[in-house]
């Protein structure tokens, strides 16, 4: 087994630190192939990127990403679980380490705003809510960012129609 | 009449005639790129297509300046009030044509956000088939309007105002 990399054991640091200050809201931290993955309990989403951002350095947020598990659960393929994720791709800079942060939502609930702690999460998030539906409290301006204002429905979800349910007119 | 007179050269020809041979050789373009097809169609306007040999290479970055919109490329759902809305400031008389599969129908996108072809909310004269078309296509779409408009009855409209008008 190749020995960790410097970029490594720096994540492992960064893994240690984020246990250690939130315990038990940290369900689960491994070393992906590209930087390390944090799965999070959602209510403490603020509180961790706010630590991420001021103590460990990690200044950027690239993107966020959302993902419907619909399919998953006793019907589908995998273990039930809540309907959304939420992926907060972390960048620290200028050492290029990468952080992936997973918090889970359930339909209807709503995550914190990641707005107030990376000004980058403004549109990422408008667009998590124009394509999943995805609430985002404490967001200055939660609206459509990509479909027009007067779009009904979220075409990312899994049940929503691939030709709209306007057949694309 | 003074000898002079008699001299000068004439030709007889229809009303009809006259103008549409004037209107169909010297088309302005509305430079309208939406997607990809754009791409082609300022291929066409370039030097190895040349498309001012159809006395077309006026491309205007104003409708109102345009008689010919080419709708090149994918019309979204979210863009198609601006095409209706740029189409509607073309003023009279004024021809359409669809540049593309995407422009036709929706082409490779029959999705939600995607207007599936353009002539949904504006009249086409011509569809240019391809993805994209290559300027040849167009270039054979243009000459087939041209045709078209050679077919017209301009007077028409002047001496039966309230005749719809035939395009």
């Amino acid at each position: 087994m190749p020995a960790a990399s410097a970029d490594d054991r720096r994540l492992q640091d960064v893994a240690e630190s984020l246990r250690g200050r939130f315990g038990d809201a940290v369900v689960e931290t491994f070393l992906g192939k590209d930087g390390l993955i944090v799965r999070l309990r959602p209510a403490r989403l603020r509180e961790a990127l706010t630590f991420l951002k001021e103590n460990q350095g990690f200044n950027a947020l690239q993107d966020i990403i959302a993902l419907d598990n619909m399919k998953r659960g006793p019907a589908g393929l995998g273990p039930a679980g809540p309907r959304f994720e939420v992926l907060y791709q972390l960048y620290r800079f200028p050492e290029g380490l990468r952080l992936r942060l997973s918090v889970e939502a359930a339909e209807g609930e709503e995550l914190d705003s990641a707005q107030p702690v990376y000004k980058s999460a403004d549109w990422a998030e408008r667009e998590a809510y124009d394509m999943f539906g995805i609430r985002f409290a404490g967001h200055p301006d939660l609206r459509r960012i990509y479909l027009p204002d007067d779009f009904e429905g979220f075409p990312l979800r899994k049940d929503f129609p691939l030709e709209g349910t306007k057949r694309g007119l | 009449m003074t000898d002079a007179d008699k001299k000068e050269s004439f030709f007889l020809t229809k009303a009809d005639q006259f103008i549409t041979w004037a209107m169909k050789n010297s088309l302005w373009p509305f430079g309208s790129g939406l997607a990809c097809c754009a791409i082609e169609m300022i291929a066409t306007a370039a030097a190895r297509y040349d498309i001012s040999r159809f006395g077309m290479e006026l491309f205007r970055a104003s409708p109102r300046q345009a008689d010919l919109f080419i709708v090149a490329g994918t019309v979204t759902n979210k863009m198609a009030p601006v095409v209706r809305r740029l189409w509607e400031q073309m003023p009279d008389p004024k021809w359409v044509v669809a540049m593309g599969n995407c422009a036709i129908g929706g082409g490779p996108f029959p999705t939600y956000s995607v207007l599936q072809g353009v002539d949904k909310i504006i009249p086409v004269d011509v569809f240019v088939a391809g993805c994209p078309p290559t300027p040849q296509g167009l270039l054979h779409g243009l000459m087939t309007l041209q045709d078209k408009i050679a077919h017209m009855h301009p007077t028409q409209e002047i001496l039966k105002p309230h005749a719809r008008r035939i395009r």
